[in-house]
């Protein structure tokens, strides 16, 4: 602090009105830079978007022919139209867990979000502790006793299996982020309700439902997007029947020759609900992400 | 606001009765407060913590897929497969490069973009909303667009590019590197990067949105340089959130999978932790030798949690003091 203090003192109060004109020229350099760097970073989903929509020859082209006439060939192989593998079941698949699971972690994060910061238990911060140190357990190590265990019971490729591991994976998330929407209910509302006799459904469906409402629309997408990502759980415990999306994208891995507007086409579909969900909770997005930690 | 940390303990207030009524009224009024609470726990410990006492149980065990007769406890001998084996070792030392590569340089990058959204120009919500792009791609598919749309060496992107710009200076032998297996660590890297500079950015631009405007102003006044605002108040107000966005984005890179499956499967030298005991457990089927790396990579992650939860609790304790 003391350089601060010691140039106050130096420098002449004239001084900031002089550099004006030589600072809005810096502002526009640097909106400028901003704008490059922004389009930079957006130009692999502008080239994935544009050459999904090129025929394979177009799309193959070195170097990469952006005027080229659009077609929608890319999708109909995508979407097995001649082909004959169809990956609605796997999307279908991917929509049930992600939606399933969302709503049974909104079903225990709630009451569970409620019991740790309007009415908190006495050791709500070991319990918030307790949930946030699963979250930073991997879950590949897991991953064999689930295998076995599944394989055991006979629960190998069934959607359920992973609907129940999406709920723990993204219920530490939930509990933390609907914490942080409940914590901000002022203290007097549920206090008020309750003198007045509301029990505590009626408080819940009454009071805190109503104001956490846009939280738990936040928390919500923040879950789906997460399942609907996941990879590593889906490939291992899944076969044929219950395969997700990003299971059906990999068998694009190894694949070669001319094929990149199919690739484009397919990793455009699949990214599209999570592109849709998170510009939706964009201005909750880092709120989510930080598990509440930042507003 | 203190009516906050005296309502955590419930009864405190109570009027004066019979001693024992009133700590059995007490106890129940303790237990309709856990009772919303329960589900979710039991449900977590299930499902989370049994597990893992098998992956414990099975990690001293010899036991291997394709040998079914022979299996047993076997003591150390996994672990001690797990730190002698050089292709173990290669991935643990893969897995500490690619996760301080990747959170560095997004955060020094997000840094950067935060720090020029920060400021007012034409285009800036529109700038802002598309930089968040990148982090909203299915990693599978951003993973696949990058090894078969970018780095492919006949019609990828970067080379595409580069012949376009060699052609427009009159070139006609462009450089066409083969970029996954010329770099195949910088390849993952850069992928995941691209990916996860839009998160840091998102917190760092919070935290720079979050700065005290009096306190900005105040520097503003005393004629501090651009240069000292941001070195003695932005900063040390932004510390906290760098902090974040490092351990979050840590625990998300170290446990990464999807990337170095799609872009290099492993080869290369990119195989991380979690790539290895993928492959030791599905494709060579040595249960026990899969759970001694699992457990290791839990010690490993507990020891880098122990400093989050530290970051984290501040956190929680600065709530309730506000």
């Amino acid at each position: 602090m003391t350089a601060a203090t010691a140039t106050r003192v130096a420098r002449p109060a004239t001084r900031s009105r002089r550099r004006r004109p030589m600072r809005l020229g810096r502002n526009m350099w640097l909106g400028l830079l901003a704008w490059v760097i922004g389009l930079l970073f957006f130009a692999p989903v502008a080239y994935m978007v544009l050459t999904s929509f090129h025929s394979e020859a177009a799309a193959a082209t070195n170097p990469p022919s952006y005027g080229a006439g659009l077609t929608l060939q890319g999708y109909k192989e995508f979407f097995g139209i001649g082909t004959g593998t169809s990956p609605w079941p796997a999307l279908i698949n991917s929509a049930m867990a992600s939606i399933i699971s969302t709503a049974l972690v909104l079903c225990l994060a709630i009451p569970a979000a409620y019991a740790l910061a309007v009415k908190p238990v006495r050791k709500w911060r070991d319990v918030m502790f307790f949930f946030l140190s699963t979250k930073f357990l991997p879950p590949v190590a897991a991953l064999l006793p689930l295998y076995l265990f599944a394989k055991h019971v006979g629960l190998l490729d069934n959607i359920w299996l992973l609907i129940v591991l999406y709920t723990s994976m993204n219920l530490p998330i939930a509990v933390w982020m609907m914490r942080s929407f409940l914590i901000e209910i002022p203290r007097a509302l549920p206090e008020a309700a309750s003198i007045d006799g509301a029990g505590v459904l009626t408080l819940l469906r009454k009071i805190i439902l109503p104001i956490a409402s846009p939280g738990i629309a936040a928390t919500a997408l923040i879950c789906f997007i997460f399942s609907w990502n996941e990879l590593l759980f889906a490939l291992v415990l899944t076969a044929t029947v219950s395969q997700t999306g990003p299971v059906f994208l990999t068998s694009f891995v190894t694949s070669e020759g001319l094929f990149l507007a199919q690739v484009c086409a397919a990793a455009t579909v699949i990214s599209l609900p999570v592109l849709a969900a998170g510009f939706a909770a964009q201005d909750k997005l880092v709120q989510g992400l930080s598990l509440g930690a930042v507003k | 606001m203190s009516s906050r940390v005296l309502a955590a303990r419930p009864g405190m207030s109570q009027a004066p009765a019979p001693r024992a009524a009133a700590a059995k009224r007490e106890r129940r009024a303790a237990w309709i407060r856990r009772v919303p609470l329960l589900p979710a726990l039991i449900f977590m410990i299930v499902v989370t913590q049994l597990p893992f006492v098998a992956t414990l149980v099975i990690s001293f065990m010899r036991w291997n897929a394709l040998e079914p007769g022979n299996t047993g406890f076997t003591g150390f001998t996994n672990y001690k497969t797990v730190f002698t084996e050089s292709a173990l070792r290669g991935s643990v030392i893969a897995t500490v490069v690619l996760t301080v590569s990747v959170v560095l340089v997004s955060l020094a990058i997000g840094l950067a973009i935060a720090l020029l959204l920060n400021r007012a120009f034409v285009g800036r919500a529109f700038i802002r909303t598309i930089m968040i792009a990148p982090f909203l791609i299915v990693p599978v598919a951003a993973a696949l667009l990058f090894k078969q749309g970018i780095y492919n060496p006949s019609y990828g992107l970067l080379n595409g590019t580069i012949t376009g710009i060699t052609h427009l200076f009159g070139g006609h032998s462009p450089v066409q590197p083969v970029w996954i297996q010329d770099q195949p660590k910088i390849a993952v890297e850069a992928a995941l990067i691209w990916q996860w500079t839009p998160f840091m950015m998102l917190i760092l631009l919070a935290g720079l949105q979050s700065r005290d405007s009096e306190v900005m102003e105040a520097a503003l006044v005393d004629g501090a340089s651009p240069w000292q605002t941001f070195r003695f108040v932005t900063f040390p107000h932004l510390r906290r959130y760098i902090e974040l966005g490092a351990l979050f984005g840590s625990f998300f890179i170290l446990q990464n999978f999807d990337f170095v499956f799609t872009i290099t499967s492993g080869g290369l030298g990119t195989a991380n932790l979690p790539y290895t005991i993928y492959q030791t457990f599905f494709s060579a089927h040595d249960y026990g030798l899969a759970s001694a790396q699992g457990v290791v990579v839990v010690a490993a992650s507990l020891i880098i949690a122990n400093f989050a939860l530290r970051v984290v609790s501040s956190l929680l304790r600065e709530e309730v003091i506000r």
